[in-house]
């Protein structure tokens, strides 16, 4: 896993960006519905399975839980406790069908701050961004341009993105553009 | 530009979002059917101006395919019902009828 996070604070920016270093990120692929795949999770991260599209934190926030799909969460862990996690997880998971990936190399990982941070992010993806309609704890697969995102907020004027590391320089320079100032569009901050 | 509702998801998303992916229901012939059955099969399609069931996957949200009922003329969106589905439901049919009575599910 990489340790490094980049700089982004030499970019004026109206937002504070940041590539967040080590997220550990965990695919669980499986029937959602069923009690043992409930079960397991629970032990592993104490967490239960999230709602349509939503994700859900422990009250310390080291581990995180969102719904990906129909038949697929992705678990999100601190960097250090994955492959114990996945170990738990498999021990929990024994016997019932489910598959379980490390992602922690595959995406990167934005934290993005600021009181413009839906107005940006509303450039980028098309969504409606109003805090009524995606509130905290609200989870959304979309596109960023022109690469897959997810994005959720974990305070009013903070949100995370996540992309595949592959596009990571492509989606660093769309948010750094998008956020330039000067491109004020007041539509929910003004 | 179409407003599809995944119903997978259940997220109304623009177009943007959504891979196309072609007419819906097609059914494969049996081996014996013959050169002209499978060229039918592989590439004779319809291009209705009117109701057309279509298929799309919901390429950057859940990544699950399914099927739109929608008009190519007015861009109407009658619904959207998984791919999972051999034919297209009671509710979608009726749905069309309501809007255009002359219309005929495909066989």
């Amino acid at each position: 896993m990489s340790d490094t996070a980049t700089d982004l604070s030499t970019h004026r920016s109206l937002l504070r960006i940041e590539r967040v270093a080590s997220q550990g990120m965990i695919a669980l692929r499986g029937g959602l519905g069923s009690a043992a795949l409930g079960k397991g999770l629970r032990k592993a991260t104490g967490l239960a399975v999230p709602g349509l599209r939503e994700i859900a934190h422990d009250e310390t926030g080291a581990f995180g839980v969102a719904w990906m799909s129909p038949d697929e969460l992705m678990i999100l862990t601190p960097p250090g406790v994955v492959h114990e996690t996945i170990a738990q997880l498999h021990e929990g998971l024994a016997g019932n069908h489910a598959t379980l990936a490390d992602m922690s190399d595959a995406r990167a990982v934005f934290a993005l701050e600021g009181a413009p941070v839906r107005d940006v992010l509303a450039k980028l993806c098309p969504v409606d961004f109003a805090p009524e309609a995606f509130p905290a704890g609200a989870f959304r697969r979309t596109r960023a341009a022109q690469v897959a995102v997810a994005v959720w907020f974990t305070a009013p004027e903070a949100a995370r993105l996540i992309c595949f590391r592959s596009v990571a320089g492509y989606v660093e320079e769309l948010l750094c553009t998008a956020s330039a100032p000067g491109g004020e569009v007041g539509l929910y901050h003004r | 530009m179409l407003l599809l509702t995944c119903p997978h998801c259940h997220v109304t998303a623009e177009e943007t979002e959504f891979a196309p992916g072609g007419q819906a229901h097609l059914k494969r012939p049996q081996p014996e059917a013959g050169d002209d059955a499978f060229e039918s099969y592989m590439f004779t399609r319809p291009n209705p101006m009117g109701v057309h069931l279509e298929r799309w996957r919901h390429a950057y949200g859940c990544g699950k395919w399914l099927i739109a009922a929608r008009c190519t003329v007015t861009l109407e969106v009658f619904g959207t019902y998984p791919a999972q589905t051999a034919a297209p439901p009671a509710e979608i049919v009726k749905k069309i009828k309501k809007k255009r009575p002359e219309w005929e599910a495909p066989a």
